[in-house]
C-alpha cells in the first residue's frame, strides 16, 4: 500500500474516530487515500488553526488524542498557534502535515517550510518521515508520547513523495523508544508523607489543576476530598475536575477567582496541588502566594515539581495512582483519629457568605454577568460542554458557570488563545454528539475563528455561540481604564459591525440578538432546545469589568474588589 | 556556580537542536558544549557546561530528561571525573623566538603540529584550567587563532564514591 494509505490504516489501528483537517498540495495523496475509504470520519475546517482548535476541544471533551491534519507551508503553519496551546494546556494532539517531495526540501520550494523546527520547542517530540517503511512506527510512536506522561501535542511530517512511495504494512505491536519513560508508579513513601500531612493538616487545601482532568483522576479526587473533608478549588484548566455544587468546592483561585477562593489559597497551612503548575495567574506575586504553607505537589511531569515554587512532599507518577493511594492513606489517617478541619471547613463557608460574587443590574444595560447566570440557570443538570475563548467572557464563564461532570468545561488557558471557542466547541461537538455544546464567546474572539460556523452547519456538529458582545477587546480594555488612566488604545471593535446575528444567517445558522434582560432568558432557551448551529449576539454593557481582580504583579490578597456604582458610571461615559 | 552535564542519547536527526533549542527557550546559558560517538553504535554524549544555580541545574535537568531522544543525564561532579579539553593554537612566532615557545609548550605537555615561516600551530589536551593557562602563556607571542572543544569528561576509575550524579531522580 502507500505511504498515505499507511497513514490511515495507521490512525485507524489507534482507534481513531475522527479527523479535522484541510488538504493541500502536500497531503495531496493522504486525501487521495481517503476517497480510496476510511472509517475516520474527516471534518473539513475552513482553517488549518480552527481545524487544530477542533481536535483540541475534541480531545478534551473525550480524553483521547485529538488528529489534525494539514498540508505543507502555510497549511503547517496555520497549526502552530493550536500546537502551541495544546502544548501550554498539555493537550494530546497528533499533527500530521504534508511536506514538499523530499528531493525538494531545503531549496525554498513552493510551500516549503521547516515545520518540524518552527514547532521544535512547542512540541513534546516532532518526526519529519524519511523513509516510507516507517510512517506505522513513526504513527505508533507519535500516538503513544502525546497520550503518556504528561499530555501534548506531536507532530509527523511526511514528504509528498513518501506519502506516494509503497510499503507492506504492519502496524508495530509495541513503541520502541528507549529515551521515552514517563512515571508509570508512585513512591508509596511520598504518599505516606502526603497523605499524614494532609490528614493533620488545620487548613488543608487541594489547589486541582487540568492534570487532574488529563489524568483521568476526577473519580479519585472526589474520592479523596470525601474521606477527608478537603476543600477544593480547581484552576481554570482544572475546572469540571470536581463537581461544583459540592459541598467542598470552593470556587477557583487567581486573578479573577473570588476572593473567598484566593484567601482559602493564601492562608492554608497545607496546600495540595494536583496536576497544577503554580501559574502566575493564578498565584499573583509568587513571592508572596501562600506564606508560610507546607507544599504536597502530585504531578506526573517531575520537571512541575519545585519549578516554581519548592514542594516540601513532592509526589511524581499517574495522578488517578497518586490520587488513589493518597485517598487511602488519608482515610486511614482519619479513621486512626486524625481530625477532620471542621474549624477551616467553617471558616471558608463564612468567606463564601461574606464574598460573594457581586454586580450592579442596571435599567439601561443588559449585564455579562446576567448572560452567563442566565446560561448557568438553563443548563443546569444538563449534559452541557461549554467552551470560551479568552478575556473577560471567559473569566465570567469561569465565575458564573457549574460544572458537574469532568471535561465539561474546555478553554484556553496557559497560551489565552482567542478564537479558540468556537472550533473547540465543534470538536467537543464531535466527540460528544450527545451533549448540547455551548461556546460562550466574546465579540473580539469571535472574529478570529468565525468562519469555522460553517464547519458546525455542514458536517452537522451544532453547537450554540453565546455572544457576550461589548463592542471591546474587553479585557484590553479594562487594563487600559484600570492600569493606563484609561487611554482606549485601539480596542473598540462596535457592536453592530459585523452583524453577528446576520452573519450567523450567511454561515447557514441561526442569529438572535438580545439586548435586554427580559428577552434573554427565553431567547438562550430558545437557542438551546434548536439543535441547531445559533449565535445569540448578546448585547451587554462595555463598561462592566471583571471582580474580583489581583492586579498584575500584586500578591494575590491584594485582590480589588468590584468597584462602585461611580466608577462604572464614568468608564461608560468614555 | 558551574556545572558539567553528560547527555547520552539516541543518534537521531534533531537530537542536539532539541537540547539547545530547549537552554534557549527556559533561558539558560551554554558555556561550551562537545559532541561525539560513544562506545554504543547509534549513541551520541553531548557534554555541556553551564553556569547556573543548584535549582536551575535541576529543572535544566529534568526538562532534557523529559526529551525523546535522550536515554540518560548525569552531572559530573566535580573532582570525581576526568574531564579533559583540547585546544588548537596558531601563535605568531618569529624563528628568534620560537624555540623558547615550543620549548615552554612542550613542558606543559603541549605538541608541536605545523610550522610556518613566522607561525606555529600547538596543541594542548587537558584540564580546562591548564588550557587556561596555556592560552595565558602564548598570549605575549600573540595568538592568531584560538579554538576550544568544549570539555568531555568520564568517571574517575578510581572513584570512591559516585563520580555521577543521576539527576531528575525525585
Amino acid at each position: 500500500m502507500t505511504g498515505g494509505d499507511a497513514i490511515l490504516r495507521s490512525l485507524e489501528a489507534e482507534g481513531v474516530e475522527v479527523m479535522f483537517g484541510i488538504p493541500g498540495g502536500a497531503i495531496m495523496p493522504t486525501y487521495d487515500a481517503m476517497a480510496r475509504g476510511t472509517t475516520v470520519r474527516h471534518v473539513l475546517a475552513r482553517h488549518e488553526q480552527g481545524a487544530g482548535h477542533m481536535a483540541q476541544g475534541y480531545a478534551r471533551a473525550s480524553g483521547r488524542v485529538g488528529v489534525a491534519i494539514a498540508t505543507s507551508g502555510p497549511g503547517a503553519t496555520n497549526l502552530v498557534t493550536p500546537i502551541a496551546d495544546a502544548w501550554m494546556d498539555s493537550t494530546p494532539l497528533v499533527c500530521i502535515t504534508g511536506q514538499v517531495r523530499s528531493s525538494l526540501i531545503g531549496t525554498d520550494a513552493f510551500q516549503e517550510c521547516d515545520i518540524t523546527g518552527i514547532t521544535m520547542p512547542i512540541v513534546k517530540h516532532s518526526w519529519l518521515v524519511d523513509d516510507v517503511r516507517d510512517i506505522p512506527a513513526v504513527m505508533k510512536a507519535a500516538f503513544h508520547v502525546a497520550r503518556t506522561g504528561r499530555c501534548g501535542p506531536v507532530l509527523v511530517d511526511v514528504p509528498r513523495d513518501l506519502q506516494e512511495a509503497t510499503l507492506d504494512y504492519s502496524y508495530p505491536a509495541e513503541v520502541e523508544l528507549p529515551g521515552w519513560r514517563p512515571p508509570t508508579k508512585v513512591h508509596p513513601l511520598q504518599v505516606r508523607d502526603a497523605g499524614r500531612a494532609i490528614a493533620h493538616a488545620r487548613k488543608p487545601v487541594l489547589y486541582v489543576g487540568g492534570g487532574t482532568l488529563n489524568g483521568n483522576a476526577c473519580a479519585e479526587l472526589l474520592r479523596l476530598a470525601e474521606t477527608g473533608s478537603l476543600p477544593v478549588v480547581t484552576t481554570l484548566m482544572g475546572k469540571s475536575a470536581f463537581p461544583e455544587a459540592h459541598e467542598l468546592h470552593f470556587g477557583w483561585p487567581g486573578m479573577h477567582g473570588p476572593k473567598w477562593s484566593n484567601l482559602a489559597m493564601n492562608t492554608c497551612d497545607v496546600l495540595v496541588a494536583i496536576g497544577a503548575r503554580f501559574d502566575d495567574r493564578v498565584t499573583g506575586k509568587l513571592s508572596a502566594f501562600a506564606p508560610g504553607a507546607t507544599i504536597v505537589h502530585l504531578d506526573i511531569d517531575p520537571a512541575e515539581i519545585s519549578k516554581l515554587r519548592d514542594a516540601d512532599i513532592p509526589v511524581v507518577g499517574p495522578l488517578a495512582t497518586a490520587v488513589d493511594a493518597l485517598a487511602d492513606e488519608v482515610a486511614a489517617q482519619r479513621a486512626e483519629g486524625a481530625p477532620v478541619p471542621e474549624a477551616w471547613l467553617a471558616q471558608l463557608r463564612a468567606w463564601r457568605d461574606e464574598f460573594p460574587l457581586v454586580y450592579e443590574s442596571s435599567d439601561e444595560w443588559l449585564k455579562p454577568q446576567q448572560v452567563l447566570e442566565a446560561l448557568q440557570r438553563l443548563t443546569a443538570g444538563t449534559d452541557t460542554i461549554v467552551t470560551t475563548g479568552v478575556g473577560q467572557h471567559q473569566m465570567w464563564a469561569m465565575q458564573y458557570v457549574r460544572s458537574e461532570r469532568p471535561r465539561s468545561f474546555i478553554t484556553s488557558g496557559g497560551l489565552g488563545t482567542m478564537g479558540y471557542g468556537i472550533p473547540a466547541a465543534i470538536g467537543a461537538k464531535a466527540a460528544r454528539p450527545e451533549a448540547t455544546v455551548v461556546c460562550v464567546d466574546g465579540d473580539g474572539c469571535f472574529q478570529m475563528t468565525a468562519q469555522e460556523l460553517v464547519t458546525a452547519v455542514l458536517e452537522d456538529l451544532p453547537v450554540v455561540v453565546v455572544l457576550v458582545n461589548n463592542a471591546h477587546l474587553g479585557m484590553v480594555t479594562q487594563w487600559q481604564d484600570m492600569f493606563l488612566d484609561g487611554r482606549r488604545s485601539h480596542v473598540h471593535l462596535t457592536a453592530q459591525v459585523p452583524d453577528y446575528a446576520r452573519l450567523a444567517e450567511a454561515y447557514g445558522g441561526v442569529g438572535m440578538v438580545v439586548d435586554d434582560a427580559a428577552r434573554l432568558e427565553p431567547a438562550l432557551a430558545e437557542a438551546l432546545a434548536l439543535g441547531r448551529t445559533v449565535v445569540v449576539d448578546c448585547r451587554v454593557d462595555p463598561a462592566e469589568q471583571v471582580f474580583p481582580m489581583i492586579p498584575p504583579g500584586a500578591a494575590a490578597l491584594e485582590m480589588l474588589d468590584h468597584p462602585s456604582a461611580d466608577t462604572t458610571v464614568e468608564a461608560r461615559a468614555l | 556556580m558551574k556545572h558539567t552535564l553528560s547527555v547520552v542519547v539516541e543518534d537521531r536527526p534533531g537530537a542536539l537542536t532539541r537540547i539547545t533549542t530547549m537552554f534557549a527557550r527556559r533561558g539558560f546559558n551554554i558555556d561550551s558544549l562537545a559532541v561525539g560517538p560513544t562506545e554504543r553504535a547509534g549513541v551520541s554524549c553531548i557534554t555541556l557546561r553551564v553556569d547556573c544555580t543548584q535549582h536551575s541545574l535541576e529543572q535544566i535537568e529534568k526538562q532534557i530528561h523529559k526529551l525523546v531522544n535522550v536515554l540518560r543525564v548525569t552531572e559530573l561532579v566535580s573532582g570525581e571525573a576526568v574531564e579533559r579539553e583540547l585546544l588548537v593554537i596558531r601563535v605568531s612566532a618569529a624563528p628568534e623566538r620560537r624555540a623558547e615557545l615550543v620549548t615552554t609548550a612542550e613542558a606543559l605537555g603541549g605538541r608541536l603540529l605545523d610550522v610556518g615561516s613566522d607561525a606555529v600551530v600547538l596543541e594542548l589536551t587537558g584540564t580546562p584550567e591548564e588550557l587556561d593557562a596555556f592560552h595565558e602563556l602564548c598570549r605575549p607571542y600573540g595568538i592568531l587563532d584560538l579554538v576550544r572543544t568544549g570539555r568531555v569528561g568520564v568517571p574517575r576509575a578510581s572513584a570512591r564514591r559516585r563520580a555521577t550524579r543521576r539527576l531528575a531522580a525525585i
